[in-house]
């Protein structure tokens, strides 16, 4: 059982990151996560009095504050429409609404777990978080960083021109993903994230830029690219088993997926 | 540590431990609806209001209803009573044990989606388990108490 | 009929669908001890030392138990009539632990905390052993899970802790390999299913604490509380009269609570102590340490000529009962009898069994008890049998299902099929389905492809000549009644049937009935609620209870109106002699003043027989053929169980019986590490199936009238989850030409069996 010697509803992200560098010391999330150890925490940092629940659209980016429950993505028209109701497909699967909404953003990216539908999500976006120490940080970066005493404050998703599509498959429609997937168009390029491989989601390097230019080109060529890609991805992406599924069949699904994403963000078909 | 907050309508003041879940503060104060039926945050037994929203009262410090409304089917019997009715009259209720956490999510439900279709149903409540009925009568019992909900506005 | 086959609510739905205290964990004592158990982190091991010394100083611990504490004398935990076909193979604890998750130590405190802190504090150094994990290798291998002398069987079936062996044996009628042999179609084929988990909402829990006559009070949530009344009886080896079982609402059983997982554990504490306490299993513990569905492995062999007449069928069955031998021999007869029986024109059959021990968790009853296995394998087989020949699945079912009157091959507890109407429940199905159109599959023309799959069941009504039913009932002062009962209400509404039941007889409005159940002192004796018995058992005791009851009301009546019993008339509310009458309220109120005569009976039941009920399920599913994504989209089951007394609750039955055979079908795939530790020991690990995996599940009644049950009623509990498994499994077949043996049907399985088997089996592919 989690065990907690003092909790403490912070005033301040200063008094939340002094009192964080303390090893033992651990920030609150939505705790669905948490509580399941059988970690003794010294003092509970909880940031629910700071007003970081919120998603703020500005002119060029999205604000989202740490503590943003994942059901309030879910449902916020205005990161739906940016992402054609992409967000609220990474979202939907997972669980049930009342862990929506306990859980929160800032958790499940903090966390960069390898079944996060939320990091494969966002890394499929041009997102940064901002650190309370380190500053703004790309989401790119902050995946592979060693978890430290820093706070994740805000995401921020840039409001570039997106086209994105994003995927899972599940063995039951509310478990945890076989493998997850978001491909992308941002600013006109192409981008393929992978993640529950089971290891946490990383971005396919296209190093033979197979999907280069993929907008403008003729829907024919599109559709050629979009074959060699999830051949290459297929061969390439590192894939291994869990209890949910074999290392195989997870690469013949990396091939699956991305060809339908891709088809979707091209726009030859909508629907699986 | 001390907290403050409302349950089911009444102000209370509280000693609490810091790492007291909530489900278990309020099964030991008077809202022994609120049951657990696991510890992975699956099941939704243990769903209770927070401010108007289902939450997973396993998975929530009983310090963080700190200045908020926290409401169990305790509170809210007669509203329970008419729809309860209607699983009654389905036999959805079968064993009961998934029922307060269950009707809890069907009035957070009713708050947030107007008029749900049967998919919008099943999508909303995925998170609330049962192993009796199979879930076909509660969503039965849903679709009739929309029904009579909608006659009875109609009348009015 | 008034109260009989009416959907009536049941009559503590108001209570439950406002969350009212009524369950054992509400209920127990505030001031009860908490009770944990320590347990083993080893599969086979043996406890060398224990030290418990730093644990018992915690503050806040009353005791700390070991081996060293508890009584040497081995007892079954499952929750059947005595003597018990399982073995007495279990102490409360052993030095030798059988399985991860096995108990080792019982602490008992007065906060959880203390408890947990304790549990920690205890050192124990284990001699560890070899483990036998393999069902194929289990029989005859050298290392013995029980090698104890004082392993006891009561009633032999094969079984020898030498061997590793709980039961074994062969049944057989004519000449299998001739008949098999001459046949023009033979199919062979091994089925696996694993030791899936009834997860019920309600983990394993109970309360125990002593009353003023020092007697042992428990408070458990149990479908067998007789049962549990006698096994702690064994159990602290004191005698059952020191013990008294209460059963408040039960958050469901599924049979899991047909074996007492837990009550030993605070029993013991109080019984020791004299202090109150309970015990609330996890949802962990829950998962590893209780009574799961017996893992099989089965191997059907089965013959047709070459109009589809099936003349034989073979089939042998491997059990995995794990560490203890709870329900093993009795699991394990229904995987033969209750399959082989579906056809009714075999020249010859055989059923043979080995049920094994192994170092897995001990599993026990789950809804279905081994016909959910074998009728699994067996219509499976059927159903490649019927492809082999080219023929539909349904039509080779038509010519051989079992018909009314005719016979029922292996299953003994009938002569022939009293009441059967399997041929309206197919021509039913297979016109809610539209089978002729679907079958056998269709290509949606969009990468997904759908198929349908059908199956037969058959189970029991009760387990003849050995269940008892009982029925108490009472006529009170104010003209009401009380109905006392001791089988359990797990959810099911067997307490509002029986009421229905009782209601129809005594012609009497339900709210005059007060339904009272179950404490062992009050409650007549029941073997309890399990073996799809209540209905047809114990509705057949109230029935008879009420019929003397009504004599009784008749004789009193008579008497006040100063004439003969046979000449007046009762017609619920009135004593008649056709001039005069007299109240049943007078009458239950001279019933009380200057009077002689009892206005009770108490009738005990027991049936012969066990007439089957009869199901036809289909599955129509649609799959996509790259992911290999299972979509369920409908499942129509119709069902013969005589007459639905309660045709709401019946349904509900159906309805949930059928969501747990998709899990099974579909999701719920128990996996167990090297080492043997159970790795689905949670809800995230372990997934039954949500509201949105379903589909559409469709329940229509074709009821026959058995004319040895209650108003013609049979049973419906178990029945209804035998035959999703082989529905679903076939309809992916029929879908995709991938045949899968195992289960879950995952999509892994049946994605990668499409690319491994290019041979476009399907029509659709």
């Amino acid at each position: 059982m989690l065990k907690i010697k003092s909790y403490v509803k912070v005033n301040s992200l200063a008094e939340a990151y002094e009192l964080n560098q303390k090893k033992s010391a651990c920030i609150l999330g939505g705790m669905v996560w948490l509580k399941m150890g059988n970690r003794a925490v010294s003092t509970a940092i909880d940031l629910s009095g700071l007003g970081l629940d919120s998603i703020q659209e500005l002119e060029d980016e999205f604000v989202i504050g740490c503590m943003t429950p994942l059901h309030d993505l879910e449902i916020n028209e205005a990161l739906n429409t940016y992402t054609n109701g992409a967000v609220k497909e990474s979202l939907r699967h997972i669980v049930g609404i009342q862990f929506r909404n306990c859980a929160t953003v800032g958790g499940s990216l903090w966390g960069r777990y390898g079944f996060s539908d939320v990091l494969t999500m966002f890394l499929g976006m041009e997102t940064w978080v901002e650190l309370y120490n380190a500053g703004r940080v790309p989401l790119t970066e902050f995946v592979n960083r060693k978890k430290d005493n820093d706070i994740l404050v805000n995401v921020i998703v840039k409001k570039v021109p997106i086209s994105i599509c994003y995927l899972s498959q599940r063995n039951s429609k509310a478990d945890f993903p076989v493998l997850t997937l978001a491909a992308s168009v941002i600013d006109g390029d192409a981008r393929t994230v992978i993640g529950a491989r089971p290891g946490r989601a990383v971005i396919v390097e296209d190093e033979m830029g197979i999907l280069k230019n993929f907008v403008n080109r003729r829907p024919e060529h599109q559709k050629e690219a979009i074959e060699a890609f999830a051949q290459y991805a297929s061969e390439h992406v590192i894939t291994d088993k869990n209890m949910r599924a074999s290392k195989e069949y997870r690469s013949l699904l990396v091939k699956v997926l991305t060809k339908r994403a891709w088809e979707a963000v091209g726009g030859m078909k909508y629907e699986y | 540590m001390n907290i403050s907050f409302w349950l089911n309508g009444v102000y209370r003041h509280e000693e609490v431990n810091p790492d007291m879940l909530l489900l278990d503060f309020l099964r030991e104060n008077g809202c022994p609806s609120v049951k657990r039926g696991c510890e992975t945050a699956n099941c939704g037994l243990c769903t209770v209001l927070m401010d108007g929203k289902p939450i997973l009262s396993c998975s929530t410090l009983a310090a963080r209803a700190e200045g908020k409304k926290i409401v169990t089917l305790e509170g809210l019997q007669r509203e329970a009573k008419e729809f309860g009715s209607f699983m009654a009259n389905e036999g959805a209720e079968q064993c009961g044990f998934c029922n307060p956490g269950f009707i809890m999510n069907v009035f957070a439900m009713l708050q947030e989606l107007k008029d749900p279709t049967e998919e919008e149903i099943k999508e909303y409540l995925a998170g609330n388990l049962c192993r009796c009925s199979g879930f076909v009568s509660q969503t039965r019992s849903i679709q009739k108490f929309l029904k009579y909900k909608k006659a009875q506005e109609g009348g009015e | 009929m008034r109260y009989v086959n009416q959907p009536i609510r049941k009559t503590d739905a108001m209570s439950l669908v406002t969350g009212k205290p009524v369950y054992t964990d509400d209920i127990a004592p505030k001031d009860s001890l908490i009770v944990k158990v320590l347990r083993s982190p080893y599969a086979n091991a043996w406890v060398e030392d224990i030290k418990t010394g730093n644990a018992a100083r915690v503050s806040g611990i009353v005791c700390v138990l070991t081996y060293k504490d508890v009584p040497q004398r081995r007892f079954t935990l499952a929750g059947q009539t005595a003597p018990e076909m399982s073995p007495d193979d279990r102490l409360i604890l052993d030095r030798h632990v059988r399985f991860v998750g096995d108990a080792v130590a019982i602490v008992a405190g007065e906060t959880e905390a203390a408890v947990d802190k304790a549990l920690k504090r205890i050192k124990v150094e284990y001699r560890v052993e070899t483990p036998v994990f393999d069902i194929h290798k289990a029989k005859d291998n050298p290392i013995v899970i029980h090698p104890e002398d004082d392993w006891k069987l009561k009633i032999p079936l094969g079984g020898d802790n030498r061997r590793n062996l709980c039961a074994s044996n062969v049944e057989e009628k004519g000449n299998i390999e001739e008949v098999l042999a001459g046949c023009k179609y033979t199919v062979e084929h091994t089925y696996h299913t694993k030791a899936n988990q009834q997860t019920m909402m309600e983990t394993f829990r109970a309360a125990c604490y002593l009353d003023h006559f020092g007697r042992l009070n428990v408070i458990s949530s149990t479908q067998v509380p007789f049962h549990v009344r006698r096994i702690l009886g064994n159990a602290l080896d004191i005698p059952a009269s020191k013990v008294r079982v209460i059963k408040p609402r039960i958050g469901g059983g599924f049979g899991a609570k047909q074996t007492a997982v837990c009550e030993i554990y605070p029993a013991i504490v109080t019984w020791m102590t004299g202090r109150p306490s309970k015990i609330v299993y996890s949802r962990y513990e829950s998962q590893i340490c209780s009574s799961p569905r017996h893992e099989m492995e089965i191997t059907v062999r089965a013959g047709a000529d070459e109009n589809g007449i099936v003349k034989a069928i073979d089939v042998y069955t491997l059990s995995n009962t794990g560490a203890y031998g709870e329900h093993s021999s009795t699991t394990v007869g229904l995987t033969g009898h209750k399959s082989i029986a579906l056809y009714r024109n075999l020249d010859a059959y055989r059923f043979s069994f080995d049920v094994v021990y192994t170092n897995t968790q001990s599993a026990g009853a789950y809804r279905g008890y081994g016909a959910t296995q074998g009728i699994n394998a067996v219509e499976s087989a059927i159903n490649e049998l019927a492809h082999k020949m080219g023929m539909d699945p349904v039509r080779i079912r038509e010519l051989n299902m079992p018909i009314e009157g005719g016979p029922l091959p292996a299953y003994g507890d009938v002569p022939f099929a009293t009441s059967c109407t399997m041929d309206r429940c197919m021509a039913r199905a297979k016109k809610m389905m539209d089978w002729d159109a679907k079958y056998p599959c269709r290509d949606m023309g969009n990468g997904k492809v759908r198929g349908v799959g059908v199956a037969m069941a058959m189970q029991g009504s009760s387990i003849g000549g050995i269940d008892v039913g009982g029925a108490d009932i009472k006529l009170n002062e104010d003209g009401s009644y009380t109905l006392g009962l001791g089988c359990t209400d797990m959810g099911t509404g067997c307490d509002t049937i029986l009421a229905q039941i009782a209601a129809e007889c005594l012609e009497t409005p339900m709210n005059n009935i007060a339904v009272f159940g179950v404490d062992t002192d009050i409650s007549p004796y029941d073997s309890g609620s399990y073996a799809s018995a209540t209905t047809y058992t114990t509705g057949t005791a109230v029935m008879q209870a009420c019929e003397s009851m009504r004599e009784k009301i008749c004789a009193l009546g008579a008497s006040m109106l100063e004439t003969e019993p046979d000449q007046v008339m009762f017609d619920g509310a009135f004593v008649s002699d056709g001039e005069k009458k007299v109240s049943l309220q007078e009458i239950a109120l001279k019933g009380t003043c200057g009077c002689s005569q009892e206005l009770q009976v108490v009738r005990s039941y027991s049936s012969p027989i066990s007439p089957p009920p009869f199901m036809v399920g289909m599955a129509e599913v649609e799959v996509d053929k790259e992911t290999g994504t299972v979509e369920m989209l409908d499942f129509v089951a119709v069902v013969d169980c005589g007459t639905p007394i309660n045709p709401n609750l019946a349904r509900v039955q159906t309805e949930g019986g059928v969501a747990q055979g998709i899990g099974m079908a579909l999701f719920e795939d128990v996996q167990y590490s090297e080492n043997g530790k159970m790795r689905n020991n949670s809800f995230m690990q372990y997934k039954i199936p949500s509201r949105m995996d379903i589909g559409k599940i469709r329940v229509e009644f074709e009821s026959s009238y058995e004319p040895s049950g209650p108003f013609g009623a049979k049973s419906i509990g178990e029945l209804v989850i035998d035959t999703p498994c082989p529905a679903i499994a076939e309809a992916v077949y029929n879908a995709t030409g991938v045949r899968v043996r195992e289960l879950p049907i995952t999509p892994e399985k049946v994605a990668m069996g499409i690319l491994a088997d290019q041979s476009e089996n399907s029509l659709c592919r």
